[in-house]
This record gives structure tokens, sequence and C-alpha cells, in this order.
């Protein structure tokens, strides 16, 4: 059984609140699917089939199909909507083996419980040689938050209790993704500030994104007003940039991996070398018994 | 059932998806609209021609 972390159906729910209360351009994904765009400019291969699967919004499939190098897109997403061409959960994709060569995701990957499954899933998806490539939101991202929080908490209610949610990290992302089966994984990271003229507005931003604790573990009664208050404090005294404005640390985490494919760069099998190292380097060569330096 | 004409379903979904839980391949019924799953014994609605490919929103198949 894989541990229950967040509250999918909570995080459904504060989506569609949120969509319904007319969303704010979301600065975020725009950013996101420009970066998606860049790197689908940079790959030389051709993607005839391409799904999105999950990204909250149109700017992903926008991307897909503005490529040079894409074919034919679809969109999956959690809920039905305007633009979207199949509901799916990634926790259980509906794709069948090798029947697409380019899936992404934007910014949605972050709240599975079952990462490691939707990535297995998604590995066997992929025709041999296909691409996923995905944002999450992780690394370091809100850790101001995650501190004045817990700083609060304690002084206040005498506990701490989970308010920002445990994100990936990228050396972690790297070994799922070769756990999962993917040839040639790579990640990287786009980190940023965003900034706001008060630690309120972060937290309206939060809310107008749909993006509150969405955590199991998350404390059921209504956040006390001291509590609140004082973690605002807190956050605005330790991280006042000196302009006055208050930043949030944003770390979006880009992963990108192969489904293997006998094109692809692979290690040689050792000794199978075709040409001796001292050759290329010009110097003579030191048999094994040698020791250095006589 | 509505009795509104069904909106078409993307050619490409029927070719391209599978029952999410076992993966294998769907039977498309178009008066019915629903994609079934023989396998896991569940037709998975299709509304306003986007299917949804989510067990708890699947219709149980007794026999």
């Amino acid at each position: 059984m894989t541990p229950r972390i967040f509250d999918r159906s909570l995080v459904l729910t504060r989506r569609l609140r949120a969509e319904q209360a007319g969303a704010r351009p979301n600065v975020l994904m725009a950013r996101a699917a420009d970066d998606l765009a860049d790197r689908l400019s940079a790959t030389l291969r051709r993607f005839e089939r391409a799904v999105d699967i999950g990204s909250e919004g149109p700017e992903a499939l926008a991307a897909l199909l503005a490529a040079a190098s894409v074919g034919d897109a679809l969109r999956f997403d959690r809920v039905t909507g305007a633009g979207v061409d199949a509901v799916a959960d990634p926790e259980m994709l509906p794709l069948g083996a090798a029947s697409v060569d380019l899936i992404v995701s934007l910014l949605s990957l972050q709240t599975l419980n079952d990462l490691p499954g939707a990535l297995v899933q998604i590995r066997r998806a992929l025709r041999p040689d296909g691409l996923f490539l995905a944002a999450l939101v992780g690394g370091r991202s809100l850790h101001e938050l995650r501190e004045a929080f817990m700083q609060a908490e304690l002084e206040i209610e005498g506990g701490v209790s989970p308010r920002v949610a445990p994100f990936a990290d990228v050396r972690d992302m790297g070994g799922l993704l070769q756990r999962a089966g993917f040839a040639l994984p790579v990640t990287d990271v786009d980190s940023f500030s965003v900034r706001y003229n008060s630690a309120a507005g972060l937290l309206d931003d939060l809310r107008a994104l749909g993006a509150t604790n969405p955590l199991v573990e998350r404390r059921r009664t209504p956040l006390k007003r001291a509590t609140l208050s004082r973690a605002l404090a807190l956050y605005e005294q330790r991280f006042r940039d000196a302009d006055g404005r208050i930043p949030a640390t944003v770390e979006i985490v880009w992963v990108s991996g192969w489904a293997p494919h006998d094109s692809q760069q692979k290690p040689l099998k050792p000794g199978s070398a075709k040409a001796r190292l001292a050759d290329a380097l010009r110097v003579p060569e030191h048999g094994a018994g040698e020791k250095a330096g006589k | 059932m509505s009795t509104r004409p069904a909106q078409p379903v993307d050619p490409r979904l029927l070719e391209l998806l599978v029952c999410p839980l076992t993966k294998q391949t769907l039977e498309y019924n178009a008066e019915r609209q629903e994609l079934v799953s023989r396998a896991a014994k569940l037709a998975y609605p299709i509304r306003d021609g986007i299917p949804i490919m989510l067990p708890e929103e699947a219709r149980r198949l007794d026999t």
C-alpha cells in the first residue's frame, strides 16, 4: 500500500473552487509552459503523438500543439472541462503499452501519493525512444512559509502540524526516473522568488491557485487567528528583502527521461575498449604492477 | 440515458485508451456511450464526448 500523504479529493475540490472563483493568471504555469516550449524546440526528435497528463489549464497542450516537433497532441486531466480530451488520473493511466511518443505534465505530479507507480506507467506507455518531460513544484519551495508556521505553532499552540507539503528533491527524482526504467534521466531546477507586498499576499495567491494545505495529516481544527498572525509576522521579520518586499521561494524541478531504445548512447562493457587510453593521451603506458612515480 | 444525440468521441481516443486498471483494450458501446472493460467488469462513461477513465465513475458490470 502506498502511504496516503495527499488528500487527492481535497486537492481537486480546492482546484475547482479556485477555478469557479475566476482564477487569476497563473504565473507559474505560464513560466513552465514557456520553458516546455523551449525544451521541445531543443530536441531533434519528432513526436507523432503527444499526451499532456494532468497539467491544470490549457497552457501545456497549447505549447505541444505549437511545437514544430510534435505531430498530434491530446490532453488528459483529472476533471472534465473545455479542451480536455479525456478524464484520467496519472496514478491510473489509461494508456496501453508503447502507445505514445511524448508525455508531458506541468506542475501537477507533486501531489500524487504514488509518484513511483505513475512513473512506471508513463514509461510503459511510451514507445521506444519516446520522451517523458515534466515539471513539478519541488525542492525548497515555500520553505519560508514552512519555517514561519512551524515557529508560530510552537509558540502559540505548543506543537507543530504539517502546513506545507513535502516536496520531491531533485536528486530523489533522478533516482525515481532510473528505477522506473527511463534511459538518460536528466533533472534540473528552475529556482526563483515570487515577491509580495506582504506575507498575507502569498497566502491569497495560494488560495486563488487552490494550492492550500492538501495533506492528509493536516490539523483538522481551524487555524487560530493568533497563530496565523504570528506566522505572518515571523515570515516578514525573517525573510523581508532589503527593499521591503516579501519573497517566497519557488523551485520548479524539471525531469526528463527516455523509453529505452538501441539507438541511445550507453556505457560500454568493461574490457571492451578498442583503443588504449595511453595512445590517446600520447604518454607511455605503465603496467598495473608498476607503482606511479617510479 | 439522455435522448439528445451524443457528441461523437474522438476516434484517436478510441484507438488509444485502455482500461486504467487492467490496461486491457476497451469495447466501445456507441448506444450507451460507454467504454467497456471486460477484464475489470467496468463500463467507463463518455460524457459530452469526453471519456471518464476513472474506476470510481464507472458502471459495474454484474455478469
